[in-house]
């Protein structure tokens, strides 16, 4: 172990947010409709990348059991370092409500609460209080850059808008990874480029955030790309893959006290 | 990849919880958006409650009235009358009965009437056959007062006024004659002769036949009409509690030799079967009641359903938020119960109006019994739970995946 470079003894030792083994998925029928074929994927905390892959490639199904919402007919799935591959209804709901922020196409607003209170839905299924979850909905709005919109209700908002308050929603338990499911699908060029640019400052500032999507423009503007076709892996241009510790990293990483660099030297110290 | 503690696995998992104040405001987020619907789907519950506690309340406000009178009249008074079966006599009671009735312990008050041929006619021009159902009965002084009767108009006959041709009419009487007051001194045609009018009674519960008699005293009666003065009918006062043992000596008392001819009947029994008829109808009516309160639930259940299917992706998203599976069942249930709850509540409230609407009408005291409003309500609750129970489960099922796919 003393011997291994410091890129292997950081996937060694770190925790990575969110780590799939060997994941098959199949759906019954006859015959069985295969969607994952034996994906292995690893994503360290603090990473921004992208799934790419054309409609029915299995990245839908990716994402279904990434974020728990889907079980694997077989393969392990580790979440912060958690194997929940075994977690039955009730964990999965809270390894959801506290390590995984969701954003989807449609936004998935509900229409009769304020911004401030969709965004506070977040930390709803945690347990805290409501004024509480109102503090933590508000800082996390006002990251999201809709400081001046917090009483307005959905309809008062532009696409754009409300997909920050999507986000917002999403980051406001602080999860170990976001997965974000073709967020500027329903949005126009300007309002998507925005939204990229808010999910970059968010990687900078630390999160760990997937992005699925079709469009291999966006995802080329991402650090790193996972390419899905037929329920595999075509390519990945992850630092694990390439070797290349340099490039993939992501600038986020530098924030003490949780980044896998720093728990390396802890680890290291440690030993 | 060691399995030993991880270092930055300080996060610790806590199982996803939803408090009991954010149950009800997430149980009724559905129904504040949707607020036409909530009414509407309510409403059935509302009928229901409320036809169920406007009956239950107008009944008992009719049993408190119809008590209050039978509590005024008093249970205690008993009447015999010959009993005009097969080989009954001439419709009369022996003479000394009242005498004999009056020497037996418990009996408080004793008074009898005496029927009479006569009729009784408005004047000497109207047609003698048309005596509109009135009868001319010879009365005791002491009649009034055992049946704790008044006079609206006027005044009772005494000892002064009972030897000489005076009147007293029951209320009905004094209707069909046309007499509404005593001060300009009407007369009356009874048996040919003229009686002069000082008296009009209030109605007589216990004694309706009274209401259609025209009393008169009986030293007029015999000295005028040479009436013969065997009792028709015997009106008695016992003490309290002894009711049942004056009544089974009554027979024997009054006709020895015939004890059955004598037929003993304790006027306030009629009236409380009067209040078991209704109660009868009361039973429909709580039927009909329990029938929309069904309907009312089948609509919440149709609604919830209907609900379940619309918010097939907030299903998702709370689901992707970290709702558990009871979590959602809960949040559904909740509001079903809400909405029942809505319903039963608006329907106590209009039970309750149209039981004092009518009560107030009626002239009855207002009576909603607490039961009905406890029954009615938790009725709402029991219906609410049952017909949330499946459309709850089946949001509770929905696969995320499958309540997130875009609609």
């Amino acid at each position: 172990m003393t011997k291994a470079s410091p890129a292997t003894i950081a996937q060694l030792t770190s925790t990575p947010a969110l780590e799939l083994i060997d994941i098959v998925k199949e759906y019954p029928g006859t015959p069985p409709v295969r969607a994952l074929d034996g994906v292995s994927l690893r994503v360290e905390d603090g990473e921004l990348a992208a799934i790419v892959g054309p409609s029915g490639s299995g990245k839908s199904t990716m994402l279904h059991v990434m974020g728990t919402l889907d079980r694997p007919t077989t393969g392990q799935l580790r979440i912060d370092g958690r194997n929940v591959s075994e977690f039955g209804d009730r964990r999965l709901s809270a390894v959801r409500s506290q390590l995984i922020g969701f954003v989807f196409q449609q936004f998935f607003l509900i229409d009769g609460m304020s911004a401030l209170d969709n965004v506070a839905n977040g930390l709803l299924y945690a347990g805290l209080p409501t004024a509480k979850r109102r503090v933590a909905a508000a800082e996390a709005l006002i990251k999201v850059g809709l400081a001046h919109r917090l009483g307005h209700f959905p309809n008062q908002l532009s696409g754009g808008e409300r997909q920050r308050v999507a986000i917002a929603r999403a980051i406001v338990h602080d999860p170990a990874i976001v997965l974000a499911d073709e967020p500027t699908g329903n949005l126009d060029s300007a309002a998507s480029e925005a939204i990229m640019e808010l999910l970059h400052g968010l990687h900078q500032a630390g999160s760990t955030i997937l992005v699925i999507t079709h469009d291999r423009e966006l995802a080329s503007s991402l650090p790193r790309q996972i390419s899905v076709r037929d329920g595999r892996i075509e390519t990945d241009t992850s630092p694990s893959h390439s070797n290349d510790a340099g490039s993939g990293w992501p600038a986020g990483k530098s924030a003490p006290g949780h980044t896998a660099s720093s728990q390396l030297l802890n680890r290291a110290n440690d030993e | 990849m060691s399995d030993g503690p991880r270092s930055n696995e300080s996060r610790k998992l806590k199982p996803s919880k939803l408090r009991p104040a954010d149950v009800v405001s997430v149980g009724s987020s559905g129904l504040r958006t949707r607020k036409m619907r909530t009414a509407l789907s309510a409403l059935g519950i509302t009928i229901g409650i409320a036809a169920m506690v406007g009956v239950l309340g107008i009944s008992e406000s009719s049993r408190a009235d119809l008590q209050a009178q039978i509590e005024a009249l008093g249970t205690n008074l008993l009447s015999v009358q010959p009993s005009g079966g097969f080989g009954g006599g001439d419709g009369t009671l022996p003479e000394e009965s009242v005498a004999k009735v009056s020497r037996i312990g418990p009996v408080e008050r004793v008074a009898d009437v005496v029927e009479m041929e006569q009729t009784i006619l408005r004047n000497d021009v109207v047609n003698p056959n048309e005596t509109g159902g009135l009868s001319v009965m010879a009365a005791d002084l002491d009649l009034l007062a055992t049946l704790n009767g008044d006079v609206s108009t006027g005044v009772w006959l005494d000892e002064a006024k009972a030897s000489v041709p005076t009147v007293v009419l029951g209320s009905v009487a004094a209707e069909r004659l046309a007499v509404t007051e005593v001060d300009q001194g009407p007369m009356v045609y009874i048996g040919g002769e003229w009686f002069a009018v000082v008296g009009i009674l209030a109605p007589f519960p216990l004694a309706p036949d009274l209401d259609r008699a025209a009393l008169i005293g009986k030293p007029i009666a015999a000295s005028m009409f040479e009436a013969e003065l065997n009792p028709s009918i015997i009106v008695l006062r016992t003490r309290a509690g002894s009711i049942d043992q004056v009544r089974s000596v009554l027979g024997p008392t009054v006709d020895p030799q015939s004890p059955d001819e004598v037929s003993i009947s304790r006027p306030s029994e009629l009236l409380e079967a009067q209040d078991a008829t209704e109660s009868a109808f009361t039973n429909l009516f709580l039927g009909l009641g329990a029938v929309s309160l069904l309907v009312g639930g089948v609509g919440i259940a149709n609604v919830m359903v209907i609900a379940v299917i619309e918010r097939r992706n907030e299903i998702g998203l709370r689901r992707a938020l970290g709702a558990t599976r009871a979590h959602i069942r809960r949040q559904f249930l909740t509001e079903s119960l809400i909405l029942s709850v809505i319903g039963g509540l608006a329907g106590v409230v209009l039970g309750a109006l149209v039981t004092a609407g009518y009560s107030t009408a009626q002239g009855w005291q207002v009576v909603v019994p607490p039961l009905a409003i406890i029954g009615g309500l938790a009725s709402a609750v029991i219906i609410g739970a049952i017909a949330g129970l499946y459309p709850a489960m089946r949001a509770a099922r929905l696969a995320p995946t499958e309540a997130l796919r875009a609609t």
